[in-house]
C-alpha cells in the first residue's frame, strides 16, 4: 500500500470533535429515549437519566463549537462548499449510484481527492445536519434547561410544548442520520476502513 | 300630587329592593359593612367624645368586593352568616365568641350539592394531616375563603390557572409567618429550602399542585382532601414522568381537561399547555417517527443484502 492512495482527510481537532460528538449523541439518544418512553422502571432512575443528558447536552454543545470555529478558521471549510451548478443532479446521480450503480459496476460518479472529501450527497446531508438540525436541537434544549426563556405561549400552544416536540424530532431525525451515516461509512475499501480514518485521519482513496 | 309622590315613593322602594337582591355589593359605599369592610380607612362618629373620628381599617379585616361578588356566596349578604348585631358600630365584644356556620352546616346532606360530596370531603380531611394535628379548629375556612371561594378546578380549562388557584390556597399558610403560626408552633414557612431536591422548581410549583404529590387520590373526590405528612409526600419523579403517570389520575380527571388529555391527535395534543415528560406523547408523530425508523432500517437491510450478495459472486 503506498502512501499516495492515502490522504489526511481528517485533522486531529476534527478527530477529536467527532469522537466526543459521537460519544455524546449516542448517550442523548440513549437517555433521551428512555426518558421519552413513559417506563415507570428502568434500570437506572429518571433522575440519573436526567442527569447524564444534561451533561452530555452541555458537552455536545460546547464541543460543537470546536467544530463550528475549526470549520470557520479551517480549511476544513472548503469541503462543504455546496456548487449552485447541478444543485439537485450532483445528489441525485450519487443517489442513483447507491441504488443501482455500485451493483452494476458502475464507477463513484464523485471519486474522492484531495479536493473532494464529501460525495455532494454527503456533503448536503453533513450540512443540513450541522447546521440546521444540530443547532436546533442545541437551541430548544437550552430552552428546556432554563424554561424560564421560553416563552409562555404561542397562540394557544405552550411553549414548553413546542421547544420539547421541536428538541425531539430533532433528536429523532440526528438518530436517523446516525444510522445512515454509520451504514454508509461501512461502504468503503472494506467495511471497517472508514471508521480507521476518522480514528488514524487518513483515508483511502482508489485512484483510477 | 300626594298620590304622584307615594307612586313614586313605591317605586323607588321597589328598584331598590330587587337590586338589594340580585347583589348586595354592588355599592361597597354605600352597604352598611363594606363602607368600612371594603376601605383603608373608616370613619365614625365618636359619641363619648362628640367628634367624628378616621382611623386605620385592621387590613386582615378588609374585604375585596371584586373578589367577593365573583365567589359562589355572593348572593348573600353579611349578615346572613355574621349576627345581624353587627350593623350597630361599635360592635358589641361578645359578638367575636358567636359560633360561625361550618360548610356542612348548609351544605351537610343537601341533594342540590350531591356532586360536590361535601360528607366525603369531610371524611378525607379528618383523615389529613392538618386534621390529625389541630383538630377541628382548622375549619375549612383556613383553606377556602368562604368571602371569595370559586371552583376554579371545576370551572376553569386552564391547567396553569387552576394550578395558580389551588398552590395559593397552600402557599397562603405554608409562605406566610402570620398565618402559618395560627395552626403550627412554627415560625418559620420553608417552602423553597424544603422542595431544593426538586429540578426546576418555579416551573413545577408554577404547572404541578402542591396536592399531587401531597394527597392521596380518591378516586370519587375531585379534589383530593387528604394531605398527607411530608413524610409521606411523593418524591419518586416516575410517579409523574410515566406513562401512567398520577397526573392522570388527579389533574385530568376534571372532564374539562379530561377531553383534551385524551384526544390523542396532533391539535389536541398541541391545545394542552401542560406537557409532561414522559407522560405525554403524541400518538400521531410516535408512529411516524416508528414508521420512518423502520423504512430506514428496512433500506439499510435491503441495501447490505445486495452488497453481500454481489460481493459473494
Ligand atoms: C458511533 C458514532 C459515529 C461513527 C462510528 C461515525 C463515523 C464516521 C466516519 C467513519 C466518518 C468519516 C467518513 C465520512 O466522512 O463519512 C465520519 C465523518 C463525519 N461524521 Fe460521523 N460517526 C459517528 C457519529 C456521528 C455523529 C453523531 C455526527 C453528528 C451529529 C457525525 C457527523 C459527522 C460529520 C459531520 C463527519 C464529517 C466530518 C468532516 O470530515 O468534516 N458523526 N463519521
Amino acid at each position: 500500500m503506498s502512501s499516495e492512495n492515502k490522504i489526511y482527510f481528517y485533522p486531529l481537532w476534527l478527530r477529536i470533535w467527532h469522537g466526543i460528538n459521537a460519544l455524546g449523541i449516542i448517550l442523548l439518544i440513549i437517555t433521551g429515549i428512555s426518558m421519552n418512553s413513559g417506563f415507570e422502571k428502568s434500570f437506572i432512575s429518571f433522575k440519573l437519566i436526567i442527569t447524564v443528558h444534561n451533561y452530555a447536552g452541555v458537552i455536545v454543545t460546547l464541543n460543537y463549537l470546536v467544530y463550528l470555529f475549526g470549520n470557520l478558521f479551517t480549511s476544513n471549510k472548503k469541503f462543504y462548499i455546496v456548487k449552485p451548478k447541478n444543485f439537485l443532479k450532483r445528489p441525485m446521480k450519487q443517489a442513483y449510484y447507491y441504488a443501482w450503480g455500485m451493483f452494476h459496476g458502475m464507477q463513484a460518479p464523485y471519486p474522492l481527492s484531495e479536493k473532494r472529501k464529501f460525495n455532494p450527497l454527503q456533503k448536503y446531508t453533513y450540512i443540513a445536519v450541522m447546521y440546521l438540525v444540530v443547532p436546533m436541537v442545541i437551541v430548544s434544549g437550552i430552552g428546556l434547561m432554563f424554561p424560564e426563556l421560553i416563552f409562555n405561549k404561542i397562540y394557544n400552544i405552550s411553549g414548553v410544548l413546542i421547544t420539547a416536540v421541536t428538541h425531539s424530532a430533532m433528536g429523532f431525525f440526528i438518530s436517523i442520520f446516525l444510522l445512515i451515516h454509520l451504514y454508509i461509512a461501512s461502504i468503503g475499501k472494506s467495511p471497517v476502513d472508514n471508521f480507521r480514518s476518522i480514528i488514524n485521519g487518513w483515508h483511502h482513496i482508489t485512484k483510477k | 300630587m300626594k298620590v304622584f309622590l307615594s307612586i313614586l315613593l313605591f317605586l323607588s322602594c321597589f328598584t331598590f329592593a330587587t337590586r338589594t337582591m340580585a347583589q348586595y355589593y354592588d355599592d361597597p359605599k354605600n352597604h352598611d359593612c363594606l363602607k368600612c369592610h371594603s376601605q383603608q380607612t373608616y370613619s365614625f362618629h365618636n359619641d363619648m367624645m362628640d367628634t367624628e373620628q378616621k382611623r386605620l381599617m385592621n387590613p386582615y379585616l378588609i374585604i375585596d368586593t371584586i373578589q367577593l361578588r365573583n365567589g359562589v356566596h355572593h348572593n348573600f349578604d353579611c349578615t346572613d352568616c355574621h349576627s345581624y348585631e353587627y350593623t350597630t358600630y361599635p360592635h358589641t365584644a361578645t359578638l367575636k365568641l358567636e359560633p360561625l356556620s361550618t360548610c356542612l352546616d348548609c351544605h351537610g346532606g343537601d341533594e342540590s350539592y350531591a356532586k360536590y360530596e361535601f360528607e366525603k370531603v369531610q371524611e378525607e380531611f379528618q383523615k389529613s394531616i392538618h386534621y390529625k394535628v389541630y383538630g377541628d379548629n382548622f375549619t375549612c375556612a383556613k383553606c377556602h375563603n368562604q368571602h371569595y371561594y370559586a371552583p376554579a378546578a371545576r370551572n376553569s380549562s386552564s391547567v396553569v390557572e387552576i394550578v395558580e388557584y389551588s398552590n395559593k390556597m397552600c402557599l397562603s399558610c405554608h409562605n406566610d409567618m402570620k398565618r402559618f403560626s395560627l395552626v403550627s408552633g412554627e415560625t418559620k414557612p420553608t417552602v423553597v429550602a424544603i422542595h431544593d431536591w426538586l429540578p426546576n422548581q418555579e416551573l413545577h410549583f408554577q404547572h404541578v399542585r402542591c396536592i399531587e404529590c401531597h394527597t392521596v387520590v380518591v378516586d370519587s373526590l375531585m379534589v383530593s382532601h387528604n394531605i398527607l405528612s411530608k413524610e409521606n409526600a411523593l418524591r419518586r419523579c416516575a410517579e409523574c414522568h410515566s406513562a401512567n403517570s398520577m397526573l392522570k389520575a388527579s389533574l385530568y380527571k376534571y372532564q374539562n381537561l379530561q377531553e383534551r388529555a385524551e384526544d390523542g391527535s396532533v391539535l389536541g395534543m398541541l391545545s394542552n399547555e401542560n406537557y409532561v415528560i414522559g407522560s405525554h406523547q403524541i400518538p400521531a408523530l410516535k408512529i411516524l417517527s416508528l414508521i420512518i425508523f423502520f423504512a430506514a432500517l428496512a433500506g439499510i437491510i435491503i441495501h447490505l443484502t445486495f452488497r453481500i450478495i454481489i460481493k459473494k459472486k
